[in-house]
């Protein structure tokens, strides 16, 4: 379902992630990898939360684990870039930067490109769903966004 | 409250600027503009150099109180001071921290001051080239979202999402602050005027920020001298008496990867309200507003925060006519502020307070009671005070 692949929606030369040097967030990169997206949630009050902290932020548990999320989100705000600030993204403009909140996970949100035209029109609370942008070379993968709609042609398409 | 706060204890005694510049334009090192700012503010006071015992400081300032210290001469540095965060959220934080050095007996004539010269040093909002970022920068880098317009722009847009608000109210506020400096001689921008058709024409910065919704960078140094309310009676101006500071960051603000709980916001619901306790009044009491801009959006918000009108009234509220010195129902930015003025990183808003209070300003509000500052919308923590004649 969640399982496609998009080809790199920033040229190459945008910084890539890198697991954080304390392991924190390790899982989080392992998960992008097998296309899988996954939040860190309490063992002990259940609650979820992003961006990954050490200890629950509700409860002060130390005892966190990363489960995994459907991958289905809604747009919780959005912005159309068009000032590079970044010498990779001088030709790159404009692109779509939303900001996704993901209901079935306490609402924490992520952020990502909303994929296909730059220039399309952008609705808060639209339904979109999680696509898995692989950078075979680096060893990591991004989660990028596409609204359900488009995502339905598409498959249509096919 | 009053008795249990610093209200009314500590005024602003001496206000110094340098000469303000574009990025890069400053003739010497930005160590030499702070200091030549500190001098301006003794001097503005009345008060001998040496006589200065304190330093406050705020977003990361390269210029450190005992360095400072050695190349004034002076003898006994008592207190040095730096409000956490960058940004301008420390602006009216380090006149209160200032404050509550005097108040605690630390020291007697504290300096606030601010230097930034970007050609010296880097620029803000850039990024640089290649490599890899990790948390929390790679939840938000690898997908283009790296300047603080590109942080705020998030921001901002949900918030006129959530009210149904058009572009109108940030493009009022910019051609507030462009037309305040076409009367003030200090400002980058005075002699260049921006109409109506060339806010509209101007480039997308970020939407929903065009360029001139966007502050301006540059060089320069500004300052400020707190003391006493009562040692400030001796001194050769009118005190500007510092009813009330407030600083803070609401609920997880800083949540990594823009998970705060209440994500549009200017971050002031928490910091206002303890702002307005400890001043002891209310937003209406309040004859003239300096809003730091970072982005024209994060001043709406902030005005909102801060009670001036409800979230669903921008739109009415917030045109040039109620922000137009001297007779707008709520003037703001006199100066011309961040985006026309000088990006001292707003201290020069709170110069620009205390010119209100002593009738000196450049876009002079009649008969100005209570004067307003807030520092830094929408990062955290944000702070803002009070003044009062």
């Amino acid at each position: 379902m969640t399982t496609d692949t998009a080809s790199s929606y920033l040229p190459a030369g945008t910084p890539l992630p890198a697991p954080s040097p304390d392991g924190l967030d390790t899982a989080f990169w392992e998960a992008t990898r097998r296309h899988e997206l996954v939040v860190q949630r309490c063992n002990s009050c259940h609650g979820y939360q992003f961006g990954p902290e050490w200890i629950c932020h509700r409860c002060h548990s130390f005892d966190l684990a990363w489960e995994r999320v459907s991958g289905q989100g809604r747009i919780y705000s959005w912005e159309r870039v068009w000032h590079p600030v970044h010498p990779a993204l001088v030709n790159a403009c404009p692109y779509l930067v939303v900001l996704v909140e993901l209901p079935d996970a306490d609402g924490v949100r992520l952020v990502g490109n909303l994929l296909g035209d730059p220039m399309q029109e952008v609705e808060i609370g639209a339904a979109v769903e999680a696509v898995y942008e692989d950078h075979p070379l680096e060893e990591v993968t991004l989660v990028q966004w596409r609204t359900l709609t488009e995502f339905a042609r598409r498959r249509q398409a096919v | 409250m009053s008795g249990q706060t610093m209200k009314d204890q500590t005024a602003i005694a001496g206000i110094g600027e340098t000469a303000y510049y574009k990025r890069g334009g400053a003739p010497v090192s930005e160590f030499q503009l702070t200091l030549e700012a500190i001098l301006k503010a003794a001097d503005d006071a009345g008060l001998p150099v040496k006589e200065i015992d304190g330093f406050a400081s705020f977003s990361d300032d390269r210029n450190s109180p005992p360095r400072l210290q050695a190349a004034l001469g002076i003898p006994d540095l008592s207190f040095s001071n730096m409000f956490w965060g960058g940004g301008g959220g420390g602006g009216a934080g380090a006149v209160a921290n200032a404050a509550a050095a005097l108040v605690a007996g630390y020291s007697k004539y504290v300096v606030v001051y601010r230097g930034l010269a970007q050609g010296q040093f880097g620029r803000f909002g850039q990024s640089r080239a290649g490599g890899r970022v990790s948390y929390p920068a790679s939840y938000t880098a690898p997908f283009g979202l790296m300047s603080p317009a590109q942080s705020f722009a998030m921001r901002v847009q949900r918030f006129m999402h959530d009210h149904h608000i058009s572009p109108a109210p940030q493009k009022a506020i910019s051609l507030t602050s462009y037309e305040h400096a076409q009367a003030n001689p200090r400002a980058v921008m005075y002699g260049r005027t921006l109409t109506s058709e060339d806010y509209d024409h101007s480039r997308w910065i970020v939407e929903p920020f065009h360029l001139f919704d966007c502050c301006q960078e540059n060089d320069g140094a500004a300052a400020v001298i707190l003391t006493t309310t009562e040692r400030a009676r001796d001194l050769k101006q009118k005190p500007a008496v510092l009813m009330a500071a407030a600083q803070g960051s609401d609920d997880r603000q800083a949540a990594p990867a823009h998970n705060a709980p209440d994500y549009a916001t200017s971050n002031f619901k928490t910091v206002a309200k303890r702002l307005y306790a400890m001043a002891e009044i209310g937003p209406r009491d309040v004859d003239v507003v300096q809003s730091y801009e970072n982005f024209t959006g994060g001043v709406m918000m902030s005005l909102v925060e801060h009670g001036f009108c409800a979230p669903d009234e921008v739109e009415e509220f917030m045109t040039l006519e109620t922000f137009r010195a001297p007779h707008g129902r709520l003037p703001l930015n006199t100066s011309g502020g961040n985006l026309a003025e000088c990006y001292m990183h707003g201290l020069e808003l709170i110069t620009e307070a205390v010119r209100q209070l002593r009738g000196t300003s450049t876009a002079q509000v009649p008969d100005v009671a209570i004067s307003m500052v807030c520092s830094g919308p929408m990062v955290q923590p944000v702070s803002s005070l009070i003044l009062r004649a």
